[in-house]
């Protein structure tokens, strides 16, 4: 299988008051693989967003190239392509909806694209019954909790037949229940439609169910492979000011204690195992 | 507080006046604010209330929630009327003072206030029963015919539909700074019109700040669904004109017609 994102000596900078641009990316390189689920960590302002608006052609680069499914995202005739292509779905759900009524909203993207009423009618019910918020699909947005808003958002652009979504922080304004609904919808789309999916996140919990993570930092990468290669690395990811997972903290705690426990064991079933394993002995 | 603004309220409903297109109801109710003008006695009125009656009778609308659509404009009524009874030359019929009260200006006052009163319950009667959204897509559709003259009538309606779209958020978000606000001291109920003018300024500068940033970051969201103008968009849901929608524009062009005869008679 091909890449979905390819990135080469990507040189990225934001213009700034005094003068001297913020140089973000300085030689990027990364693949995001057609299929994968990558979870994207980082510290604050280690160019994690810049990286997603780079990815359909919010953010253009200003050195090396960004390529999706082939396509380069500095030619302008294939901007359409690129964007619908590529899903991108914010922290803010407030801010990413259009209309004021659910059902007009999903339906942004596909009327954009110019396609048929009766598509678009089939294409939004099918989003909407992927993300289980069919019932509400005329109600306005502003009456429905943060993790339906965020829900509708995800339908919005699933209505678009993207084969690739980035996802910043999309459970970041989120409860326990919106956040784990919302990753639910992200894990099947992946799983089920074969859909790419690049997440951005804070949360350890949610990086650990990627198949792949990426952590940054100062807009290079620090450290890339399965959750197991790269939460093992708890001393690195401390230095770069990240959290490791709560069971990972655990084990690790335990470790310099003297015991001798398998730092991998991410999930709690896993993690509840190893203790048990290890406990059972003693006791 | 801020929770009763009527702007752009609408009543959901299934009703033969809910199911008119918007563009037939946009038409209707511009016909109706002509007829309403050309109407001279209590004939011509009397006509355009029972109009108006059935109207509001067939959209089941509660005739108590369009009478509170006037409330904020009783003073410009009671203004309008006042100047219209004392300021009308003709028989007199009561005087005192250097005030006159005419027979010309009674008629003259209450027919200006049954005007607008008509005028304000037609008009509203139609955001009553219209969803915004159809509205503003009833809009860009009537003036599509500008865009020839290069008049950015597709932007409009956007602009409009996002603007409602934004203002329960806004209005949520108001009533939350003025909280914060009040939660550390401010007030702004008291005192005189400056000083409570003062005290709205911590509350315009954060609404503003915010109002900004989340309009760049929706038209970040709108470009990556794509949006590229009004230019070979579709629409979910396509207008079509059905047959009621000729039978009422009919019936506006038979009204207008009527009143006009009626006006010929002064009636
Ligand atoms: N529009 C902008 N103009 C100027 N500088 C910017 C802009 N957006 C981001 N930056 C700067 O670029 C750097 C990378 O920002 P970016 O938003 O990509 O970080 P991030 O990893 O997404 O952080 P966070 O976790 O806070 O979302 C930061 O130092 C930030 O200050
Ligand atoms: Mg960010």
């Amino acid at each position: 299988m091909g890449n979905a994102v390819s990135v080469q000596e990507l040189l990225f900078s934001y213009p700034s008051q005094n003068g001297t641009p913020h140089c973000v990316f300085d030689g990027l390189n990364v693949n995001i693989e057609e299929g994968s689920f990558v979870a994207v960590l980082g510290h604050n302002g280690s160019g994690k967003s810049t990286f997603a608006k780079q990815c359909n052609a919010i953010l253009l680069p200003e050195g090396g190239s960004v390529q999706v499914f082939g396509m380069d995202t500095k030619d302008e005739a294939l901007l359409l392509d690129i964007r619908r292509t590529v899903g991108m779905v914010f922290q803010n759900p407030d801010n990413q909806m259009v209309a004021n009524v659910v059902e007009e909203d999903v339906a942004f993207a596909p009327e954009n694209l110019g396609v048929p009423s009766e598509e678009i009618r089939r294409r939004v019910d099918d989003a909407l019954r992927a993300v289980g918020m069919y019932e509400y699909r005329i109600h306005a947005p502003h009456l429905l909790s943060g993790g339906q808003k965020q829900r509708i958002a995800i339908a919005g652009v699933i209505a678009m037949q993207p084969r690739c979504v980035v996802l910043d922080e999309p459970t970041a304004m989120l409860d326990p229940i919106g956040r784990e609904d919302v990753m639910r919808i992200v894990e099947k789309l992946n799983r089920e439609n074969g859909i790419t999916v690049i997440l951005i996140t804070h949360h350890m919990t949610e990086a650990i169910r990627a198949d792949r993570v990426i952590v940054m930092k100062e807009g290079r990468i620090l450290t890339d492979g399965t959750p197991k290669e790269v939460f093992t690395q708890v001393d690195l990811l401390k230095s770069a000011g990240l959290d490791v997972p709560a069971t990972t903290q655990i084990i690790y705690e335990l470790n310099r204690q003297g015991f001798d426990l398998p730092l991998d064991a991410l999930s709690t079933e896993e993690c509840a195992q190893a203790l048990y394993e290890q406990f059972k002995v003693e006791a | 507080m801020l929770k009763d603004i009527t702007l752009g309220q609408y009543f959901p409903g299934n009703t033969v006046v809910h199911r008119l297109d918007p563009r037939t109801k946009l038409l209707m109710t511009l016909l109706y604010i002509v007829t309403l003008f050309l109407c001279k006695w209590f004939v011509s009125y009397g006509v355009m209330l029972v109009f108006l009656i059935t109207a509001v009778a067939l959209s089941r609308i509660r005739p108590k929630a369009l009478l509170k659509g006037l409330k904020p404009l009783i003073i410009i009524i009671i203004f309008t009327a006042v100047i219209n009874l004392f300021y009308t030359e003709g028989r007199v019929l009561v005087e005192f003072w250097i005030f006159k009260i005419t027979a010309e200006g009674l008629q003259n006052a209450f027919f200006l206030v049954l005007r607008i009163m008509m005028l304000v319950t037609g008009t509203f009667l139609l955001t009553y029963t219209t969803s915004p959204i159809a509205l503003t897509d009833g809009l860009e559709s009537l003036l599509s015919p500008l865009k020839k003259i290069h008049f950015p009538v597709h932007e409009l309606a956007m602009m409009m539909s996002i603007a409602l779209r934004f203002i329960p958020t806004l209005i949520e978000e108001t009533d939350k700074i003025m909280s914060a606000q009040k939660a550390r001291g401010a007030d702004f109920e008291t005192g005189n019109i400056f000083r409570r003018a003062k005290a709205l300024i911590p509350i315009l500068v954060p609404l503003f700040v915010s109002a900004f940033r989340r309009a760049d970051e929706l038209a970040t969201a709108m470009e990556c669904r794509c949006y590229h103008g009004g230019e070979g968009r579709t629409k979910l849901k396509q207008l079509r004109y059905h047959r009621r929608d000729a039978l009422c524009l009919l019936l506006g062009a038979v009204l207008l017609a009527g009143i006009i005869v009626l006006r010929h008679f002064m009636l």
